[in-house]
């Protein structure tokens, strides 16, 4: 077990470095390019040498990378070029509102979704058809469309909730509540269809497995079955729909605050790129893959905990 | 010659299911509204200059969020601009934009599958690294960047997203090839001398089309709703008239005019909708024609001897089990499976058999013959759709044919257990072996955890397995079929059965281990007196272990009667067919009154068996 988590963390770090060196050589390439978007065309071609070595873009890009690497590795990803904010200041500040939504999501995700998936597998018939017919839909539709629909039938129409704003949770949890409610629910739909029909599929599977019969055949009952190896041997292929739904959620949430003005990791991307603000993209990139590569291992040990067998591979 | 043999070994699936994929979905509903709307939509897009009444982008100023006017159906947007031309100019670029994403992620993921799954080795896993690399973020955060460097162009967003995208092909496209690459015909076309490009061509690429087509509905579908959600976030290029724009446009408008956000969410959610119902019935097409495909053969048959009666052969008194009080007692069962149309095939018909305490009852046959489904039925553990159609199943006096699922979860266990054929998936592979054996017990004898394990640990030692402790603690992956059917065999018997239903219990084992858990079944049955039924296709067991047997076929009990008669003088042409092929040799063929000569018929007899390679799984 400690090896296998070991090797994980390893491929982890990989895998961020390599994104990252991806992502800055992308960025950066552009040198004098950048200084000229950021002043503007009418900038004289001595500001914008001026500008160019005051964020050291004359430099090789190696030696860029090595610097911005040497900070990242301490936790210091530079600073923004247009606020002076620390990039980890200006991330982590917003990160708890983004991941309390995409949190709240995936459980919102995986408590739906296993309860739709397990009652159209064991019912079958209507059911299974109604579960099916929906899941399509909710995975057709855009978020962001359901959002906008969310929007206006709660909020504007029927008022039950604030169309747009966000109340932090210490100032009052029950105004959290409900600033965050219609988010979560606009970006848990989509996921809630995919790891629906993911679910209703393993747990098929799972029903067909000999091992159902046999447990059965000594006297347990077909519940304690379903809900205890049936479950469990379903668990594995659901929670690597739920990983890939994770990854999805982090972009959605991008757009969905937007939608309900929410100030979290998505205002700052959608600032950030508008303004060129090279730094802080970097940033966001790296903090986003670190994220998602996070959640990958945890995931992973799940799986092996579900299903000893997943060890071995 | 040579140019023959591919044509000849090529699948005849792909190719008839391509030229008629097409067709199909024009008769299948939801195919054709789909295609029908996504046509319109394409033409539409395609004519904008002939469709739309107006310019989209010349604005009027007095018209500003105007409502519906002459000639304006949908009224004005926040510029003064027409909705319904812009409407229809959007989709040229919407759609050509998702267009130029899915032939980038094609081209990328089906010649990189190709590539990586034909040739594999180091490719493989550089793909799969890469393809872990663009996985790791959000398509939307990866766009963002992009667009911080390379500015608003859709064009460039789009090529990007299409990268991005690719690995939807790539695995698709590698899982096949993988697939095909080993199989016979591919094999076949290399010995005749076919390059590796034709090869591809000719038979990769027929195998992959079908789901790279329905994968492409759906990144379409993907990059369309994507685009508009970067267009709508306001970082798309404002010139152009997209979807997504004019979203962005209503909803800053949204208290002001509610309706302006309307058409453009409408259009982008029907058509992501149109794409995915699409490719549900692309695939529901194509999976409906790999079924007719799959007919079953019909079993070979020496004669029609199907509706002849049973032979029944007189009792003989001095077999061992005849003494017993009777334990079950199955009379005229008939099973039946539900079929989509909504009638009912039986598959058993009419089949009556005894089992006192202390006998074995052999159930022979070959696959198919309905004698697995015979045994599943008497624990009532039919799989879905098949249930008892008529007949009754006494056991203690009442018939479980008519009791409840909750009445059969008491009986189950307790009184009638089960030993299935395949050892290895008949544990649940998440579970330690051991608290496979303890959770029954406590549920049905009601122990405790510890004097649940205790007698977990005895009756391992007592299968015969050399460390119960380890094995105890072990997954079924880490120990062997011998192993995990000893296993199965403790857990049948662990709460004290009456009956036991032992279905082929040796079948998938090695032909030495064979014979030890023969032993250790026989020894079991005397020692806690069971009746036994025991389902199997070989009369070498039948003769080492049953006191009784019944000949099976085609659902239907053909002749029964004690061993001994059947093998001296079984009436049945099919019986003594069966045994004729068997046994061959003559070597076994004489008497078997004495317990040695039916061992030694065992023993020989292991290995050949009726063959099974007739008809489908039983």
């Amino acid at each position: 077990m400690f090896r296998f988590i070991l090797r994980r963390l390893l491929s982890g770090a990989v895998l961020l470095f390599l994104i990252s060196t991806i992502a800055f050589s992308l960025l950066y390439i552009g040198g004098g390019d950048i200084a000229r978007r950021i002043l503007g065309q009418m900038a004289t071609p001595e500001t914008v040498v001026q500008k160019t070595e005051e964020l050291g873009l004359n430099r090789p890009l190696y030696e860029q990378y090595f610097s911005w690497l040497t900070g990242a590795v301490q936790g210091d990803l530079g600073e923004s070029w247009f606020t002076g904010q620390l990039v980890t200041e200006g991330i982590t500040s917003r990160l708890a509102v983004t991941l309390s939504l995409v949190i709240g999501a995936i459980i919102l995700i995986a408590v739906i979704a296993v309860i739709l998936g397990v009652w159209a597998a064991i019912r079958g018939g209507w059911a299974d058809k109604v579960v099916q017919a929906v899941s399509i839909l909710g995975f057709a539709i855009p978020g962001f469309l359901i959002a906008l629909g969310l929007v206006t039938l709660f909020a504007l129409n029927l008022k039950w909730f604030k169309p747009t704003g966000y109340t932090a949770f210490a100032d009052s949890p029950s105004g959290w509540a409900a600033s965050v409610t219609l988010p979560i629910i606009a970006l848990a739909i989509g996921g809630i269809a995919g790891v629906a029909q993911q679910v209703r599929g393993s747990v098929v599977d799972a029903l067909r497995q000999d091992y159902v019969r046999t447990l059965r055949s000594r006297g347990l009952s077909f519940n304690r079955v379903v809900f205890k190896h049936v479950l469990r041997n379903a668990g594995g292929p659901a929670l690597a729909v739920l990983a890939v739904q994770f990854v999805g959620l982090l972009g959605g949430a991008v757009i969905v605050e937007q939608i309900f003005a929410i100030p979290g990791l998505g205002q700052v991307s959608v600032q950030a790129t508008t303004q060129g603000d090279i730094p802080m993209v970097m940033g966001l990139v790296v903090a986003t893959a670190a994220i998602v590569v996070i959640v990958n291992l945890l995931i992973d040990l799940l799986q092996g905990w579900l299903n000893p067998k997943v060890r071995l591979s | 010659m040579i140019d023959l043999t591919p044509t000849v070994l090529a699948p005849a699936l792909p190719r008839a299911a391509r030229r008629s994929l097409f067709n199909r979905l024009l008769r299948n509903p939801v195919g054709l509204g789909t295609m029908l709307f996504l046509a319109l939509l394409v033409l539409s897009a395609v004519f904008a200059p002939l469709l739309a009444p107006h310019d989209p982008n010349s604005s009027s100023i007095q018209d500003v969020l105007g409502g519906p006017a002459d000639g304006h159906p949908l009224g004005f947007d926040s510029s003064g601009r027409d909705v319904f031309s812009r409407l229809i100019f959007a989709g040229r670029f919407s759609l050509a934009g998702a267009a130029l994403a899915l032939i980038i992620a094609l081209v990328i993921g089906v010649t990189g599958g190709l590539i990586a799954g034909y040739y594999g080795k180091w490719f493989d896993s550089v793909s799969s690294w890469l393809t872990g690399l663009l996985m790791a973020l959000p398509g939307i955060v990866v766009l963002l960047a992009a667009r911080s460097v390379l500015g608003p162009s859709m064009w460039l967003s789009m090529m990007i997203f299409g990268v991005l995208l690719s690995p939807a092909f790539f695995r698709l496209v590698y899982a096949s090839v993988t697939a095909v690459r080993n199989e016979l015909y591919v094999d076949a076309a290399r010995v005749a001398g076919l390059g590796d490009s034709r090869i591809i061509g000719k038979h990769i690429l027929t195998v992959v089309r079908a789901p790279v087509i329905i994968q492409s509905a759906m990144v379409l579908g993907i990059a369309i709703a994507i685009q508009a959600g970067l267009d709508f976030l306001g970082l798309g290029d404002q010139s152009i008239p997209t979807w997504g724009t004019m979203l962005n446009d209503g909803f800053r408008q949204i208290y002001k005019e509610p309706m302006l956000i309307l058409w453009p969410s409408a259009v982008i959610a029907l058509t992501c909708v149109a794409l995915t119902l699409l490719a549900n019935a692309m695939r529901d097409e194509l999976e409906r024609s790999g079924k007719a495909k799959r007919r079953r053969r019909p079993p070979l048959r020496p004669a029609d001897v199907n509706k002849t009666a049973a032979v029944f052969h007189a009792e003989d008194l001095s077999s061992s089990g005849r003494t017993g009080e009777v334990l079950l007692e199955v009379q005229d069962l008939a099973i039946g499976y539900d079929q989509p149309d909504g009638t009912v095939k039986t598959v058993v018909h009419d089949v009556s058999l005894t089992v006192r305490r202390g006998e074995v009852h052999g159930l022979i046959g070959e696959s198919g013959s309905g004698k697995t489904q015979t045994a599943w039925s008497i624990l009532r553990l039919l799989p879905d759709g098949g249930r008892v159609t008529g007949g009754s199943i006494f056991f203690e006096g009442s018939d479980l044919a008519l009791a409840s699922e909750k009445e059969m979860t008491k009986i189950r266990g307790k009184k009638i257990a089960y030993i299935p054929q395949e050892p290895m998936s008949n544990l649940d592979s998440a579970f330690t072996i051991g608290s496979q054996l303890v959770e029954p017990m406590r549920v049905c004898l009601g122990l405790s955890k510890k004097d649940a394990t205790k007698r977990a640990l005895e009756l391992l030692a007592r299968v015969g397995i050399p460390n119960p402790e380890r094995t105890f603690a072990a997954y079924p992956h880490e120990v062997s079929g011998g192993m995990a059917q000893r296993v199965l065999i403790a857990g049948a018997v662990s709460c004290d059965p009456d009956l036991l239903i032992a279905d082929e219990p040796t079948t998938a084992l090695d032909v030495t281990v064979q014979a030890e858990v023969l032993d250790l079944l026989r020894e079991l049955q005397s020692e806690l007196n069971m009746g036994v039924v025991l389902v199997t296709h070989n009369f070498g067991v039948v003769a080492d272990l049953c006191d009784r047997v019944s000949v099976m076929r085609d659902g239907r009990v053909i002749e029964t009667g004690p061993v001994r008669a059947i093998f001296n003088e079984a009436k049945h042409p099919y019986t003594q067919s069966l045994l004729a092929a068997i046994l061959e040799d003559g070597e076994a063929r004489g008497d078997l009154d004495e317990g040695n000569s039916a061992r030694a018929a065992a023993t020989a007899l292991t290995t050949p068996s009726i063959s099974d390679t007739i008809g489908a799984q039983s």
